[in-house]
């Protein structure tokens, strides 16, 4: 369809009033994407550590999300047991394939059905760990990847992440430069999800209600080891 | 969708007499005012943030080709496709083309004005591709055939009864005896029903909020996760965008995206904020094969470099429409086309025309409110005043209006003859008004006195009571 | 001392109600100006401005221009058509090459009624002391409001005021419907936005509405009177000289 192509770009050029930019123009555009820099970042997204960690537990649960502290990973399987008991949930979990998630001490839980892998939608609680939090507005950063499917963000009825309190930034854009650097080449994963609370809709008369289509329930696992739940 | 934007008199009038709708839009006047003044004081760097958005959209407009291509190279590296579609016309001769190369026999879809824009649900339903919009308020009102009435919340005008009978004649397979009485069993069986959809569909078709140059990413942002399984589930993932989407890097729409949630529903952030980036990658578990991305023109590179071209800064956040007193008065369906409230008075006659939208800009007293709370800074009044220039020079107005117009235009010209004809008018309405102070019916004024008495003037002009005092 | 003021009067004091235009004379006076009232004035050209009627408009700004600039300030008792002067007189010119520059000075010395008194004059209290006992909500209209920024300064002044408890409005910065040609253009739509208005007035326990501008005090009064509500309307330059006595808008003058 180069005809469209070629149509469009011609009448953005005449509507500009010239061909294209010039070289000079080019260059300085062509750094601006090679090199991006940042906006204005309001003071909020701008804490030291310790602020950032509380507000992002604050913001987190206005936003509707549930958490708890946890000291290390090795808490992990039983504060899943324990959500799951407490929120009726049945004894069943499937989990991100990721040896940081499957290597933990689930023996310890035989009662627990333990799975790994994407979902097909018959998963009724998801575990998976987050890339990073951002604490300005209490958002978890999820990328897609061999061992994250992006499925078990969405399909699951409840969604349970992990999230070290060491990967909590104050700004998206201290996110993005995480991954940047993450990623070596600076490619994109196929999916980067911010996650702020729990599915919503205001759509039947603007009443809100939870768990339109995604998860109903957005529970967040923080591993603090500075700190005790 | 055919549009009624000329029929927008009879339209309001019908509006103003519904008492579902009247009901709705009250309960949204005061609810989407208060929680985005109540988010706004929450972010003291605001009005900064607004600047700076405003900044990016005209960098980017100034140099709106380099960017489309910069993204388009970028798309195409991570293993996706760009369509180029001058008109609504081809964009859905492409689609209709990636879903019939899919073997798509349904198709989901997450919110997308550009797909109402260019009518792909007909298109792809008159050639036997079934399409099923999966966001909450979507879905409604595509069970009953309506078009969305408010650019965020599209089935707002709605009452919770109206929705249950949709349902009702929708969900044959469902037993008649159950209870849809409240809104939590409504959401229940709208999440079940689509849940089946979302996991059947062959192609998932969502909008844009940004494209990203940089990275060749389009992103959306959602509050139910429908975008989110639409655009994962399927085996061919095709975004629609218009040409003015396109942000410079990955910081700039980061900017701009804490001024989206906070003027569309006081929200911080929205829940779901994807980016999306080429199909599925070696190794990654779940994911499309395919990833098309279909730029529309459709009149926007038209509006570049005119008196128009600010409008192309809009992000599609709503907040024009509910400060709106005329929004606010008779809701979004009687625009009669796809963008309603100010926003759809200044773009509707830029797509497909002044002869056919021309109330649209008209209907506005310029109060000046939506402009006040857009974030990018649209100066909205100005551009519908531009729109009112247009029709004058081609004479599109009622004739008795123009004339009026004139005859005011010459007398003020005139200040010898203004004078004379205000002391005659004064005098004469101030006596025959002298009595009761007002008049409940006058002629020529019809429009008014039918609802409005029009206070008598006091009975001599203040020229000429000042001429008298000053010999 | 003594600032000379070009008086604006408006098409509308001039029609309707002089002794609006009486009182700003007064204010201005009492503050120390001597006011002029330049004869050939008439409109400032909104109506045409904004029916897109550009060439009108534009003959009768360079009329208003050519009347004015010989002033050192112009003073308007009306924030729609100080608005007009001020914030739309220059873009409305900015094609002509002899009447840009001007329409820029004769916009940036032109002020609506109570920004003068606030913000030239520098008037912390009344020029001279008024009287006038009744329960106040104040009106803001839209341009007042959004295109000059007006908003404490009438309060201030009102609660300057023997005998004036103001009370505020509910949704006060909704526009009242008025809208110059709106209001008849669509007339359904506009006496929606005005009852919502009067609805708020009422609600508010005032028993007298008033404003800077005499357009939306039009309708307002208008509608009260339709509905049958003892709520007085005012234009604020009548509040502000005490003139209590004279017969408030679509009041009976007998």
């Amino acid at each position: 369809m180069t005809d469209g192509r070629q149509t469009v770009l011609d009448s953005i050029a005449r509507a500009l009033r010239r061909e294209g930019p010039d070289e000079a123009t080019r260059n300085a555009l062509e750094r601006r994407l090679s090199d991006p820099k940042r906006n204005l970042i309001p003071a909020r997204g701008q804490l030291a550590p310790e602020a950032r960690v509380a507000l992002f537990v604050e913001m987190a649960r206005e936003a509707a999300a549930t958490l708890v502290r946890l000291p290390s990973t090795t808490a992990v399987p039983a504060a899943v047991a324990d959500y799951l008991r407490h929120e009726n949930l049945p004894p069943q979990i499937r989990i991100a394939p990721t040896p940081e998630l499957q290597n933990l001490p689930w023996r310890e839980w035989p009662m627990l059905e333990v799975s790994s892998g994407a979902s097909e939608g018959h998963d009724p609680v998801s575990l998976t760990p987050a890339f990073a939090g951002i604490a300005e507005t209490g958002t978890l950063m999820l990328t897609s990847g061999r061992s994250s499917p992006t499925t078990l963000h969405f399909l699951p009825a409840a969604h349970i992440i992990v999230l070290r309190a060491e990967t909590i930034v104050g700004a998206l854009e201290n996110a993005w430069t995480l991954l940047r650097s993450s990623t070596g080449d600076g490619t994109m994963p196929r999916t980067v999800n911010f996650i702020t609370g729990p599915s919503r809709s205001a759509d039947i008369e603007q009443i809100l209600q939870l768990g339109a289509h995604g998860p109903r329930r957005l529970h967040i696992l923080l591993i603090d080891a500075g700190q005790t739940s | 969708m055919q549009a009624t934007s000329h029929a927008f008199k009879e339209n309001a009038h019908r509006a103003l007499r519904d008492p579902d709708l009247q009901a709705a839009l009250a309960k949204m006047r005061h609810g989407s005012v208060v929680r985005r003044a109540s988010a706004i004081l929450r972010l003291p760097e605001f009005e900064a943030l607004r600047d700076q958005g405003r900044a990016i959209k005209d960098h980017v407009l100034a140099n709106l080709d380099f960017y489309l291509t910069c993204f388009e190279e970028r798309v195409t590296t991570a293993g996706g496709f760009v369509h180029w579609a001058a008109d609504a016309e081809a964009a859905r001769t492409i689609v209709l083309d990636i879903c019939r190369k899919a073997g798509a026999r349904t198709v989901t879809k997450g919110k997308s004005m550009i797909g109402e824009e260019i009518a792909i649900n007909e298109h792809l339903a008159l050639h036997g591709i079934t399409p099923v919009e999966t966001d909450l308020g979507e879905y409604i009102i595509q069970l009953r055939n309506e078009p969305p009435s408010h650019l965020i919340a599209p089935a707002i005008h709605l009452t919770k009864e109206q929705i249950a009978t949709s349902f009702r004649t929708a969900h044959q397979d469902l037993d008649p005896a159950r209870p849809l009485g409240d809104p939590a069993a409504l959401l229940a069986e709208a999440r079940g029903q689509l849940r089946e959809r979302f996991l059947a569909a062959d192609v998932g078709i969502t909008g844009a909020n940004f494209l990203i140059a940089e990275t060749g990413s389009t992103v959306i942002v959602t509050n139910e996760g429908n975008g989110d399984l639409t655009q994962t589930l399927p085996r061919v993932h095709v975004v629609l965008a218009s040409l003015e989407k396109v942000v410079p890097t990955l910081e700039d729409a980061s900017t701009i995206l804490r001024l989206l949630a906070r003027s569309a529903t006081g929200q911080e952030f929205s829940v779901y904020t994807t980016f999306s980036t080429g199909p599925r990658r070696k190794g990654d578990l779940d994911g499309p094969d395919e990833f098309h991305v279909v730029l529309l023109d459709n009149g926007r590179s038209r509006m570049l470099g005119t008196e128009f071209q600010d409008m192309l800064r809009c992000i599609r956040c709503g907040a024009c429409l509910n400060h709106c007193p005329i929004y606010q008065a008779v809701g979004g369906h009687a625009y009669g086309w796809v963008y309603t409230g100010p926003m759809g008075a200044v773009l509707t006659p830029a797509i497909i025309g002044i002869e056919e939208a021309g109330h649209l800009p008209n209907a506005s007293t310029f109060c000046g409110r939506c402009e006040s709370v857009c974030p990018m800074r649209i100066p909205l009044p100005k551009m519908m005043r531009h729109w009112r220039e247009r029709e004058f020079e081609r004479h599109l107005q009622p004739a008795r209006m123009r004339l009026a117009l004139k005859a005011w235009a010459f007398l003020a010209r005139r200040p010898g003859l203004y004078r004379l004809a205000a002391w005659m008018g004064a005098t004469l309405l101030g006596r025959a008004g002298r009595g009761s102070g007002a008049f409940g019916s006058l002629p020529l004024a019809a429009g008014w006195t039918a609802t409005r008495d029009m206070p008598a003037p006091e009975g001599k002009t203040f020229h000429a009571l000042w001429r008298a005092r000053s010999p | 001392m003594g600032e000379k003021v070009g008086l604006f009067v408006t098409c509308l004091v001039d029609f309707f109600r002089p002794s609006v235009g009486f009182a700003a004379v007064k204010l201005l006076e009492a503050g120390g100006c001597t006011v002029e009232v330049p004869p050939a004035q008439t409109c400032c050209g909104q109506p045409a401005y904004n029916s897109g009627d550009r060439r009108d408009a534009q003959a009768l700004a360079r009329q208003t221009i050519d009347a004015f600039e010989s002033y050192p300030h112009i003073v308007v008792p009306s924030g729609s058509c100080a608005g007009m002067i001020s914030r739309h007189y220059p873009d409305l010119l900015k094609d002509d090459a002899v009447y840009a520059p001007r329409a820029a000075a004769l916009a940036a010395r032109t002020y609506e009624l109570v920004a003068f008194l606030t913000h030239v004059l520098k008037l912390d209290r009344l020029p001279v002391p008024a009287r006038y006992r009744a329960r106040i909500t104040y009106h803001d209209s839209c341009s007042a409001l959004r295109e000059l920024g007006i908003e404490a300064e009438p309060r201030r002044y009102l609660a300057n005021v023997d005998g004036v408890e103001l009370t505020e409005l509910p949704d006060r910065q909704s526009c009242c419907g008025f809208g110059g040609t709106f209001c008849v253009k669509y007339p359904e739509i506009s006496t929606r936005m005005v009852e919502a208005k009067t609805a708020a007035i009422a609600a508010s326990g005032a028993d007298t509405v008033c404003s800077a501008d005499l357009g939306c005090l039009l309708n307002i009064a208008g509608r009260l009177r339709r509905e049958g509500r003892r709520i007085k309307a005012r234009h604020i330059a009548e509040v502000l000289t005490g003139a209590s006595d004279a017969p408030a808008i679509g009041e009976a003058r007998d």
